[in-house]
């Protein structure tokens, strides 16, 4: 087991390395010089530039100019934003993190209490009209573009109906519709997984053990099969992290949501490129993170795993 | 496994049914493939699709980048979807989005297809430190968001039909490199892998004419899936502004125009979102037919 973990997180190490090249390297292709924008954004004057060139080594080749920006990304130091004059991109982070996270986190739990029941039930009972019904709905879900879903519930619910705000964070109402469409797309995956992996432990021999000692069909389900077939879906939760971190930034930018894909899409658009280059390799690595989390869980909790 | 039981027909079954034993391996995947009629209404779908793109210029009632008319008009006799916010014909403007929509997911889909096929076999074949590299870059690429990463690369480029398909495609691969390379290392001690080397065939043609066909089933049911996804990442890619650019019809572009009118002229946002979401479905539920029909171990 120790081999493992210390296998794994070498490989994270290296693949967080490589994402971060990587994002070096797009950055450095991106049209314009930083220091042309920040002269071209402010008054400037040339002992600023000079400071800045030094401490980010924008007059030495690429490499080593990497990895003065990686040495001081360890610091904690992201640069500082050249749209928001001067404002250190670590802030504006810390900003915006709490307002995605929280986002993220409720459309996680809302997707998980909704699916699961409904993925194992359309498996205990399969082929009746309530399997039929969330499988079609299931489908319908994941062919649904998330940022649709989130104009036509502002159309019915806030356009219309004036129930709930268009846009903006603010009371618990404002919740609503940006989880609504980000745990729609999350449910419906998560539905079919349970509802697979249900009708796969329904076939085991325990099940067929259980039955026999003459438990109730009920007793049969919560106790043997739904934690068995629970373990997969837990642990897809982990590996969804990095397409719901995707979903994020259309829907925050659809609803004007104060988070990091909103900080993100404007970063991009105003082409504050330390902002997006902090935000990809946080991202990245976050998704890293939570795939060895996942699998190191998985291990722990599934002895056949371990063993292999 | 007890349908997989049940589709399997035996021999007998086989000569009744057709007067030979021997069937070829395509008949039986048709054969299997058509069992499951949402995969079948999927892919007539998918096929209507690919007509009303290559026929666009006749189906539509008029030009989908003309004005006919007062804009944002509600959906009449005369302009079934109606009007959107210039004035242009919906119904006109969605007939030729579909082109847009199928290069995309299909391009972008080949390219992805050719990089992936080729990395994962070369990984799986060769193992040891080619397979380790490798597998760190597929890691990585699987890290960043893609999202994020699509909307860093075409931000990057002059937005162009041409510059979303690259992009989409060497973004997307990771998934396909995982899968054949999962499988080629599976096949690398098989016996007649070995028995090709013996008689002395390079790894190239070992790879090309034995492995990959091997292969192809899996990757095949992966990437009709997947053709859905993409056709959703490129217009999210349009609705943010940095996909296709107008004029040119594109269904993700529709929404975004539609968006400042929703108020008032929400047809110019429906309309788009249900032919995406239309598109979407086909190809999924194809997917799920071929699934079926190719790779019966994946089943759910």
């Amino acid at each position: 087991m120790l081999r493992y973990i210390t296998i794994r997180l070498l490989q994270g190490v290296v693949v967080i390395f490589l994402v971060s090249i990587t994002s070096f390297i797009i950055m450095q292709l991106a049209p314009g010089d930083p220091v042309d924008i920040l002269i071209g954004e402010q008054q400037i004057t040339p002992e600023q530039i000079a400071a800045i060139e030094r401490k980010w080594g924008l007059d030495r080749p690429w490499y080593v100019q990497y990895f003065t920006w990686l040495g001081n990304v360890f610091t904690g130091d992201f640069g500082t934003s050249v749209v928001r004059t001067g404002q250190p991109v670590r802030e504006m982070i810390f900003e915006a993190a709490p307002q995605t996270i929280k986002l993220n986190l409720l459309s996680l739990i809302v997707s998980m209490l909704i699916a699961i029941p409904i993925g194992v039930l359309a498996a205990v009972k399969r082929y009746s009209l309530f399997d039929y019904g969330s499988m079609v709905g299931a489908t319908l879900g994941i062919a649904l573009p998330n940022y649709w879903i989130g104009l036509m519930l502002i159309i019915v619910f806030s356009l219309k109906l004036g129930w709930l705000p268009p846009y903006g964070s603010g009371s618990w109402k404002s919740y609503i519709l940006p989880v609504a469409v980000l745990a729609s797309q999350e449910m419906a995956i998560l539905a079919r997984l349970s509802r697979g992996t249900t009708s796969e432990a329904l076939s085991q021999d325990y099940v067929t053990t259980a039955r026999a000692k003459g438990l109730r069909d009920r007793t049969v389900v919560t106790r043997h099969v739904v934690r068995n077939a629970l373990l997969p879906v837990v642990t897809m939760i982990g590996y969804r992290i990095a397409f719901l971190l995707s979903g994020t930034i259309v829907v925050e930018t659809i609803f004007a949501w104060p988070g990091i894909g909103q900080l993100f899409f404007n970063s991009i658009d105003r082409m504050d490129y330390q902002v997006v280059q902090a935000i990809v390799l946080l991202l990245a690595t976050l998704v890293v993170v939570a795939n060895l989390v996942t699998d190191l869980v998985y291990a722990y909790i599934d002895p056949r795993i371990r063993v292999r | 496994m007890s349908i997989q039981a049940a589709t399997e027909e035996t021999p007998a079954q086989a000569i009744l049914e057709t007067g030979t034993a021997r069937r070829s391996e395509w008949s039986r995947v048709w054969r299997r493939f058509k069992r499951y009629k949402p995969g079948l209404a999927g892919a007539t779908l998918v096929i209507a699709l690919i007509f009303i793109a290559i026929f666009a210029p006749l189906i539509a009632p008029y030009s989908p980048t003309e004005k006919v008319g007062r804009r944002a008009t509600p959906p009449s006799a005369e302009f079934w979807l109606g009007l959107d916010e210039i004035g242009r014909d919906v119904l006109s403007r969605l007939i030729f989005g579909t082109r847009v929509a199928l290069i995309v997911g299909i391009g972008a889909m080949a390219i992805a297809l050719i990089i992936g096929v080729t990395i994962g076999a070369v990984a799986g074949y060769f193992g040891g430190t080619v397979d380790l590299a490798l597998s760190r870059v597929i890691d990585a690429l699987m890290a960043f968001p893609l999202l994020a990463l699509l909307i860093t690369l075409s931000a990057l480029f002059e937005p162009h039909l041409r510059t979303v398909v690259i992009v989409i495609g060497v973004t997307v691969w990771a998934s396909y490199a995982r899968v054949v390379r999962a499988e080629v290392l599976s096949l690398r001690e098989r016996d007649y892998v070995i028995a090709a080397r013996a008689i002395g065939a390079r790894s190239p043609r070992i790879i090309a004419r034995h492995m990959l066909p091997n292969v192809i089933g899996p990757v095949i049911v992966l990437a009709s899936l997947d053709v859905g996804s993409i056709i959703i990442l490129e217009s999210a890619l349009s609705f943010l502004g940095l996909g296709v650019q107008p004029p040119t019809p594109s269904w993700g572009g529709m929404l975004s125009a539609g968006r400042s009118l929703m108020r008032n002229a929400p047809h110019i946002a429906i309309a788009p979102g249900v032919a995406i979401t239309l598109t979407v479905l086909a190809f999924n539920l194809m997917g799920d037919g071929l699934r079926d029909a190719l790779d019966p171990r994946q089943r759910e």
